[in-house]
């Protein structure tokens, strides 16, 4: 591609706007407009510039601002389809084909669509990935296209420009000075401009005064920011960057603990306390009897020693002992694990007397662990009870068989053999919660029951997010980007005293253009300079703030 | 032109890059879950667990022979249909170098003695007390099958309750040679 070579004799690349020393308009756009467009410094972005290979075109597409801005639009509405309807973590259901069907059921065709096309699990679908890693490459591509030769333009600039650069400005100024000696005028300007923190440059008769220049890399710290963001999102899907599980685990327990290998957790003891405050007004109205205070899990974790294999609990080395309360996790190596739920009254153990029926003599009473029944409970001499079957959760009889529906003991339900020094070959009782006992022939004695024994489960969440530092720096350099652009603005001054004294001046700054005109005010007040005019203003478009943002 | 080489080859590199990242990143999530769980032909993860009788059983003892790996509970009702089914099986095969180690999750010994009364269990039930096994394989329902095969590798994760049928076939292709 051909380069531009400027009457001054610089060389542009193509798709130059305005040359780059000397600041004569290049292109027939520029030449044209009364005032300068200053936005990139009239550099070439460079994918305007070349647009032969496939690797040139897709690069260009990216580098577009409508594509970038399309791109924002869409994620957008995806985004905002994506909350219609409840994501999938939140539906109460077991299996993938259970939440399936909740769409279906609940908002019909429509539900059925939502789902099927990922819009149920939004973050998670391919294509929402895609379209946010395309907004990733067009914020990258565009900032590179636009940054690079905006930095190298601004870094390059000469002092003195051409007059058609100058006359093209919004701001400028042309005439003698009104008082004074017109040597001293250039002189004046820089002592006054370097007071206000200007940088003053001079070239002979010309002058450069210029602040805040770093103002206009505002946009791209905040895209920069922003991509790594996107990348610390991204690196939450890598494993072992990101563990979000639950356990429930009952006080007693020893459990191995989800998403974090080679570690078990041991509850002893779940707490809940409440104000005991008497009931305010707000409290009988809403018909809350108490106000919970604290909810605790005291807990041990224990580490499976170094090279133990899977499930083997010898050995275990106990390395932190910690109450976990709401918002005061356990935490350990990178981990947390934070209290979340609990569940109150859990059977743990049940006592029963053996008596005989009709006295109500007793021989004595046993008490049952529920998680870890014995198989006999020797009560004394020719004395005894077996325990030939036992029902945690006894749902019925199914064929004449009694069944349990789960593991955990909440109907606990057992088929009692009670030896006595009476009845040697022993008698045989069913036993359940609630019914009166099932028993083969006549039985002369009963386990009556006594107590319960209960304890709590404990939900936890064990999480590890390794990425949050990355987004906290990311959402930091994000912020500082826009805080540079938006409350700093560059502003230059460029002024040429003409062989006869008369001095020619312009202004540009890429936002604000009211302080700019304050500190013109200044200076033209000081070094004596003709009155500035706003071109923008004269030609009756003062409403239109002409702010650049780049 | 040497210049538009050079311009070339970094936009393409670039874009590749960020092209490779996404697919990544799509490639993690999809898989996200499967990681995660086991696949057939990884390695099993070894493991020892203790019986009723309080002996060890490690899985990798059982290199060289096929393991028929169940993870059961008492209360489960597919699991008392298909443990019969195994105890014929496991009759016919546990001479020919095919093991059944079943996996019983934290119940208490005396619940898990009784089962194995009830059924006449032959082969080795280990309880799971802690689940870190349970964790390691993924279980989700029970029951749950692993085939693994005699180097040690997922031969095949069968889902759900099994006929006699299918575990008379699953023990004959996980036979050593």
């Amino acid at each position: 591609m051909e380069k531009i070579t400027c009457v001054c004799g610089h060389e542009n690349p193509f798709g130059t706007k305005i040359c780059g020393k000397c600041g004569r308009p290049l292109s027939e756009d520029a030449k044209a407009q009364k005032i300068l467009d200053m936005r990139y410094d009239g550099s070439a972005i460079r994918s305007k510039t070349y647009n032969k290979s496939i690797i040139d075109k897709i690069w260009n597409f990216f580098s577009s601002v409508k594509v970038g801005v399309s791109l924002i639009v869409i994620t957008l509405i995806a985004s905002s389809l994506g909350t219609f309807f409840p994501q999938k973590f939140n539906i109460q259901a077991a299996t993938e084909a259970e939440k399936a069907l909740y769409y279906e059921q609940n908002y019909g065709t429509i539900g059925k669509l939502y789902y099927e096309l990922g819009f149920s699990d939004i973050f998670n679908s391919w294509w929402y990935q895609i379209l946010v890693g395309l907004l990733a490459i067009s914020i990258i591509v565009a900032s590179l296209d636009r940054g690079i030769p905006l930095y190298k333009s601004l870094k390059n600039q000469r002092v003195k420009r051409h007059e058609s650069f100058m006359k093209k400005q919004r701001i400028v100024a042309q005439g003698p000075v009104t008082e004074g000696d017109p040597s001293k005028t250039l002189d004046l300007i820089s002592e006054k401009m370097t007071q206000l923190r200007y940088k003053v440059r001079r070239d002979g008769n010309a002058l450069l005064a210029e602040k805040n220049r770093f103002a206009r890399s505002g946009p791209y710290i905040n895209h920069l920011g922003l991509i790594i963001f996107i990348f610390g999102v991204m690196l939450r899907f890598v494993p072992g960057f990101h563990v979000d599980e639950a356990m429930w685990i009952r006080e007693g327990e020893v459990r191995a603990i989800p998403g974090m290998e080679g570690y078990f957790l041991e509850n002893e003891q779940f707490i809940l306390e409440t104000y005991d405050n008497d009931p305010t007004r707000a409290q009988i109205e809403q018909g809350v009897a108490a106000i919970p205070k604290n909810y605790q899990t005291n807990v041990k974790l224990y580490k499976q020693a170094e090279g133990a294999l899977l499930g083997d609990t010898e050995n275990m080395e106990l390395v932190k002992e910690y109450s976990i309360r709401v918002n005061h996790p356990l935490k350990y190596d990178g981990y947390s694990i934070y209290q979340m739920d609990f569940r109150q009254n859990e059977l743990k153990t049940m006592t029963f007397e053996l008596t005989h029926k009709e006295s109500g003599k007793s021989l004595g009473s046993l008490t049952i662990d529920l998680t870890d029944p014995d198989k006999e409970y020797v009560l004394g001499e020719n004395t005894k009870v077996e325990i030939l079957n036992y029902y945690p959760d006894f749902s019925g009889m199914k064929d004449g068989v009694p069944q349990t529906a789960s593991q955990y003991p909440n109907n606990p339900a057992f088929v009692f053999k009670m030896t006595t020094p009476d009845k040697p070959k022993g008698e045989i009782s069913f036993v359940s919660i609630g019914a009166p006992p099932v028993e083969a022939g006549e039985n002369e004695y009963k386990m009556t029951f006594k107590n319960v024994e209960t304890r709590n489960v404990s939900g936890l969440t064990i999480k590890k997010d390794v990425t949050i530092p990355i987004l906290i720096i990311g959402g930091a350099i994000f912020l500082l980007g826009l805080a540079i652009g938006s409350y700093w603005n560059h502003r230059r001054l460029w002024v040429q005293q003409l062989e006869d004294g008369t001095i020619m001046l312009a202004a540009h700054t890429n936002k604000n253009w009211f302080s700019i005109k304050k500190d013109l005010d200044i200076v033209t007040d000081y070094a004596h300079l003709p009155k500035y005019r706003d071109q923008l203003e004269e030609n009756g478009e003062s409403d239109k703030e002409g702010d650049d943002v780049k | 032109m040497d210049k538009k080489k050079k311009r070339s080859i970094i936009r393409g590199i670039i874009l590749l890059v960020l092209a490779c990242a996404i697919i990544y990143t799509i490639y993690n999530s999809a898989t996200k879950e499967k990681v995660e769980a086991l696949a057939d032909g990884d390695q099993a993860p070894d493991f020892e667990l203790v019986d009723l009788e309080g002996n060890t059983h490690r899985l990798s003892d059982y290199k060289g022979q096929g393991v028929f790996l169940n993870f059961w509970g008492t209360w489960c009702e597919p699991c008392k249909k298909e443990m019969p089914a195994m105890e014929r099986q496991y009759q016919q095969f546990k001479d020919q170098g095919v093991q059944v180690l079943a996996v019983n999750i934290a119940q208490s010994k005396f619940e898990v003695q009784n089962f194995v009364d009830q059924y006449d269990l032959t082969f080795p039930v280990v309880i799971d007390k802690t689940k870190s096994v349970m964790q390691a394989y993924n279980v989700g329902k029970l029951p749950a099958t692993y085939l693994i095969s005699p180097d040690g590798k997922v031969k095949k994760i069968p889902p759900g309750e099994l006929s006699e049928q299918q575990i008379q076939s699953f023990m004959e292709s996980i036979k050593p040679e």
